[in-house]
């Protein structure tokens, strides 16, 4: 199988590496690029644990192929925080409401609430609920889920994180 | 995931000579959100991937009361339902579009892959047919342009020849006093297939129904028509009783079978249900 040599940019970093053209995005970002944050729940786009965003889009990273991304622009879990020690609000409000349990869902859902909140930094429920329904938590932990996220729209609300500039579409 | 070759060709005249020429194992790879899953579940053997997403002139949307819609291959379901005005002159196809899988899987899948996997649950197909759609499709012995509602053959078939690549679908404008719904039934919300989903359009004048298509979907081997309920409403004021008997109609001009989703007689109830629904949600619209 000839490989094609993939040139992207994760979390605003160029990388390069070389990929079969059978091999998924998910597949490359962990194993090629060594980005494990992004999860394989399901595999076939049913669990949203593999989210990231692509050219400023949510897609599930198991349902494209590494070599259709070539020159894309990609913000995984581990782009999330500005750096090491500098949690996103999304973060912090996650571990202050307790919503994490096993953890699994966690990265593609932080990764569709950052989408979401971004836009709308105080979502309905039933934004919430319609922004996650591509998202499944088998610890039923929603509840916990739901007010993490208000509490990290109302920070991103007031410390500008949501603002206009960062709008992207849906 | 099991090996492929992927093809990336630059023009509809490669594709084509693509497709011809590896023979039955080739496949033509759009948004990938179904194709890529039949790989992975083994449900369909695939040797070669033909990825059309560098051929230009498959992508772009129009969308106005005069123009009606026109849009491309490579147009997703995330972005014909974020596009300026759908919303407002096919509420139908909008709602289809947002009860799609999920925002994830809508961000890659395109509306016309949607319609040529030809799945008779295919949430996008009842409200086209019903507003009279049309597909453009490109073969080297030339285009066609086919009415929606005759491009199905059966469940996963369609008209569409060896090396024949559907290329965009067209949808007449809205007329002045026509109103359409589409309402999907399911277990769920999202990542749901329909178990059953119903799309009427109506063109009404002075409060008179001049026109009504009923489009009925996941209740038989292709999207159907529902021609005799059709007739029922036609020429009337849509009251309730004639409603009534236009959805009992629907139910005995369907044939659906029952599987891991639903039983034949679920489906025929909600097929009665659905319909009265669905008008009665354009009567809403229009009073």
């Amino acid at each position: 199988m000839t490989k094609t040599v993939l040139d992207l940019v994760v979390n605003g970093e160029s990388r390069s590496f070389a990929v079969e053209g059978h091999r998924s995005l998910l597949d490359a970002l962990r194993e090629e690029a060594g980005l494990t944050g992004t999860k394989k729940g399901c595999d076939v786009g049913d669990c949203g644990a593999c989210t990231v965003i692509l050219d400023g889009k949510p897609i599930n990273a198991c349902m494209i192929l590494a070599v259709e991304a070539q020159g894309a622009q990609i913000t995984t879990i581990e782009g999330l925080q500005a750096s090491p020690d500098d949690l996103h609000p999304l973060q912090q409000a996650f571990m202050e409401h307790g919503a994490s349990q096993c953890g699994f869902c966690t990265p593609g859902i932080l990764i569709m609430a950052k989408h979401l909140l971004e836009s709308n930094p105080l979502p309905t429920d039933e934004e919430i609920r319609f922004g996650l329904s591509g998202n499944i938590c088998r610890c039923t932990g929603y509840t916990k889920i739901f007010d993490a996220i208000r509490t990290a729209g109302k920070r991103m609300a007031e410390t500008g994180m949501a603002l206009p500039a960062t709008k992207v579409e849906a | 995931m099991r090996r492929f070759e992927y093809h990336a060709p630059n023009s509809l005249e490669e594709v084509s000579g693509l497709l011809t020429s590896l023979g039955d194992g080739a496949f033509i790879l759009a948004g990938g959100t179904d194709l890529l899953v039949e790989i992975r579940e083994r449900l369909r053997t695939v040797k070669h991937l033909v990825d059309i997403k560098k051929v230009p002139g498959l992508s772009g949307i129009t969308c106005s009361a005069a123009q009606g819609l026109r849009f491309g291959a490579m147009t997703t379901a995330g972005e014909l339902a974020a596009h300026p005005g759908l919303a407002q002159l096919y509420p139908n196809l909008y709602d289809a579009l947002c009860a799609l899988a999920s925002i994830q899987v809508r961000n890659r899948a395109t509306v016309i892959g949607n319609i040529c996997r030809a799945s008779p649950s295919a949430d996008t197909i009842p409200p086209l047919v019903a507003d009279g759609a049309s597909i453009e499709t490109w073969h080297p012995d030339g285009a066609r342009i086919i009415p929606l509602a005759e491009f199905f053959t059966g469940p996963g078939r369609s008209v569409l020849r060896a090396g024949e690549i559907a290329t965009a679908i067209t949808v007449p404008p809205p007329q002045p006093g026509s109103y359409r719904a589409y309402i999907k039934h399911g277990r769920r919300k999202a990542m749901e297939l329909a178990t059953v989903g119903v799309a009427v359009s109506l063109d009404t004048k002075d409060g008179i129904c001049t026109a009504a298509r009923i489009a009925l979907g996941a209740v038989g081997p292709v999207v159907l028509r529902a021609p005799q309920a059709e007739a029922l409403l036609v020429g009337t004021r849509l009251d309730p009783k004639t409603v009534t008997s236009a959805a009992q109609q629907a139910m005995l001009e369907c044939t659906p079978i029952s599987n891991v989703r639903s039983s034949a007689d679920y489906r025929r109830e909600m097929v009665g249900v659905l319909t009265r629904r669905a008008v009665q949600q354009v009567l809403e619209v229009a009073a």
